[in-house]
């Protein structure tokens, strides 16, 4: 203990010398990051999908000069090749700008789904973690009989009630998926909101709102960032099965999922047409794990640099 | 012990209710209710009179709670209070069309569909999903846990390198397609039989007939391993997590010091003390494996539980998606109360 203070006063004197350069967190954090070549390389075959998908409509329009929905039955089931890149489907439609047009729609989906989730899960994860109470009972118990019944099972339902455009998908999948996030945040809180600093925080008068947001949110931070990028991989994943049941987004609107739905009648024929829009969510869903597994040791403090 | 059981059954208690209460309210805010589904049967015979009658054999007349308490509880202790007249042609006898027993009599109402007992339908389903879901849960347990021992023990290793490798792809790969991709080269390409799913349910509701499960075996060869590959990535990579963590521990360093040879110290000293957080995996495996099985059992028209209930979701048939989501659950909240009650049992450190 003693020698510890001694190494942190001696550094703290190194530092303000100006003979060890300080890093903020963050600044370790990033240095981490370019190191971890995995990573790299997942954040740049998303990045470059990512940015593709967003060009969709000038890359089909102005690039292959078609659209999403034209058809053109005398040239279905065409192979991948020079004509279309990656050949078309039943309906001579061309498959590689489907693909970005889905690629963009359950993206756009997972995305936004994860953010309001997170929003739910770590508002809701605070207050329940720091005040506790009827609240926490309340939610502890609409979170396990939420958590009994198969998730999927309750999509279904719902998707079939509610027959929901990308719009709505967003807010189904949303106020059903923070459930998770919270149980994380309500147990980090709760063993925060005991550390010294908190209660340093509150020793000085601080209120409560002003040590959640001040002073438990911040180092909320790597957790929430790590959630976000396994949750979109587990979104895509769910927004692919619902769609390829018939429960998502409903055709002529491509998504990654319900691409699939109707491609196996035509295997023999067509296999790209099973094989391709499958590989892409197995890609974009890897690409987000290993993202996520990769901040969650950049951002580790206990890990040095 | 006991009373830990009894605490745990009892805590299960506003589990389930709340299930019923939120499968009870979802489906009534469907729109176009079991009456729209009668209509559109038979529009021409659709008079007011009959649709009156209908409604009210249906219960659909009632406000909400009273018919959630009817859909829980039967219709038939209110005649014998006097609060509802169930001998409509009065001759004394309660009619067996308006005769409701509640779900907790477990009586599921009659299906829409097949216009059977929905119970029966539901019974004769259970069966195959139990096949798949203790064939896919066994297959995961026993290659996830020792492929994550050899992976810890060899760790750096090119065997752990593949199987990391192997595990984030298992987590990645949408189950769907990867089953898709199973069915489409054994069943379609190479024309394997066995490929095409269970071809037990000839009558569509009812799996008489079938051969026991120890003469089609090659029929669970691919769903199970589409529905265990996840489990088998989960296992493995939390195992090699586990077995690392008690491998630093003071015991095991104890017994290294009394020289005892390595595989003594792995087999018998760590792994046996790393398997026992598996035990809490028991309950999230089992709704794992029933989401999965909505999907696996679709693709290979498996005649399970999750076939039924996405068939009947499209349908609309809400006595049966009321009735499977129940079964669901209650399966759902047995396997988390046997999962904390055999990590107590492995766990000697915890005390009730």
């Amino acid at each position: 203990m003693a020698a510890n203070v001694r190494g942190n006063v001696a550094q703290i004197q190194a530092e303000e010398a100006g003979q060890i350069k300080v890093r903020t967190h963050m600044q370790r954090a990033l240095m981490r990051l370019r190191r971890d070549r995995l990573t790299l390389v997942a954040l740049a075959v998303l990045g470059t999908i990512t940015l593709l998908a967003i060009l969709a409509e000038p890359i089909t329009l102005y690039m292959l000069n078609t659209t999403y929905a034209t058809e053109d039955l005398t040239n279905n089931f065409t192979l991948p090749g020079n004509e279309h890149l990656l050949g078309t489907d039943e309906k001579g439609r061309d498959v590689f700008s489907r693909l970005l047009y889905g690629t963009q729609v359950s993206l756009r989906i997972a995305f936004f789904a994860a953010i309001l989730s997170l929003g739910i899960g770590v508002t809701l994860g605070m207050i329940t973690g720091y005040y506790g109470g009827i609240v926490d009972d309340f939610l502890t118990w609409f979170i396990t009989t939420l958590n009994s019944i198969p998730s999927l099972f309750l999509l279904l339902i719902i998707a079939s009630i509610l027959k929901p455009d990308s719009t709505t998908l967003i807010f189904v999948l949303g106020f059903l998926g923070w459930t998770g996030t919270m149980r994380l945040v309500r147990g980090e809180s709760l063993s925060l909101k005991e550390r010294e600093f908190i209660i340093a925080a509150r020793a000085m008068g601080a209120s409560s709102l002003r040590i959640m947001f001040q002073h438990i949110l911040p180092n909320l931070i790597s957790l929430v960032v790590v959630t976000l990028a396994i949750d979109v991989g587990g979104l895509i994943l769910t927004e692919a099965a619902l769609s390829f049941l018939n429960f998502g987004i409903a055709p002529p609107e491509p998504s990654l999922g319900n691409m699939l739905t109707r491609s196996s009648d035509y295997y023999r024929t067509a296999p790209h047409l099973v094989v391709i829009p499958g590989l892409v969510i197995t890609i974009i869903v890897l690409c987000l794990f290993v993202i996520g597994d990769g901040v969650r040791d950049a951002l580790d403090p206990t890990i040095n640099p | 012990m006991t009373r830990h059981i009894i605490r745990r059954l009892i805590q299960a208690i506003p589990t389930i209710f709340g299930v019923t209460l939120l499968s009870f309210v979802l489906i009534m805010s469907a729109p176009g209710g079991p009456a729209q589904i009668y209509a559109r049967e038979d529009p021409e015979n659709m008079t007011p009179e009959k649709r009156e009658r209908l409604l009210e054999r249906l219960g659909l007349n009632d406000p909400w709670p009273i018919q959630y308490l009817i859909w829980l509880t039967g219709n038939d202790w209110m005649h014998t209070l006097g609060w509802k007249d169930l001998d409509l042609n009065d001759d004394g006898e309660i009619d067996e069309d308006f005769l409701r027993r509640g779900i907790l009599r477990f009586d599921f109402g009659e299906s829409l569909q097949y216009k059977r007992d929905v119970g029966e339908i539901i019974g004769g389903r259970i069966p195959a999903t139990l096949e798949l879901g203790f064939a896919s849960l066994l297959v995961s347990l026993f290659l996830g846990v020792p492929i994550g021992i050899l992976a810890a023990i060899w760790r750096g290793g090119w065997f752990d390198n593949i199987t990391r490798v192997g595990a984030v792809i298992g987590s990645a790969i949408p189950v769907f397609w990867f089953g898709l991709m199973l069915f489409l080269f054994f069943g379609i390409v190479l024309n394997q039989p066995w490929a095409r799913g269970n071809q037990c349910d000839k009558n569509k509701y009812s799996r008489s007939g079938c051969p026991p499960v120890h003469m089609r075996l090659e029929y669970l060869i691919l769903p199970t391993i589409v529905l265990s590959y996840g489990g088998i990535a989960g296992y493995s990579r939390y195992m090699r997590t586990s077995l690392l963590d008690t491998i630093n521990s003071d015991y095991v360093r104890t017994a290294r010091a009394k020289g005892l040879p390595n595989r003594d110290v792995w087999f018998k000293h760590a792994a046996r003390n790393a398997l026992i957080p598996l035990a809490t995996f028991l309950g999230p495996a089992v709704v794992g494996v029933l989401s999965g099985a909505a999907i696996t059992e679709s693709i290979f028209s498996w005649p399970g539980l999750g076939q039924i209930f996405v068939a009947s979701v499209s349908a609309r048939d809400y006595p049966i998606v009321m009735a499977s989501v129940l079964i669901g659950a209650v399966l759902t909240v047995i396997a988390f109360i046997i999962s904390d009650i055999l990590y107590a049992v492995f766990d000697p450190r915890i005390r009730f």
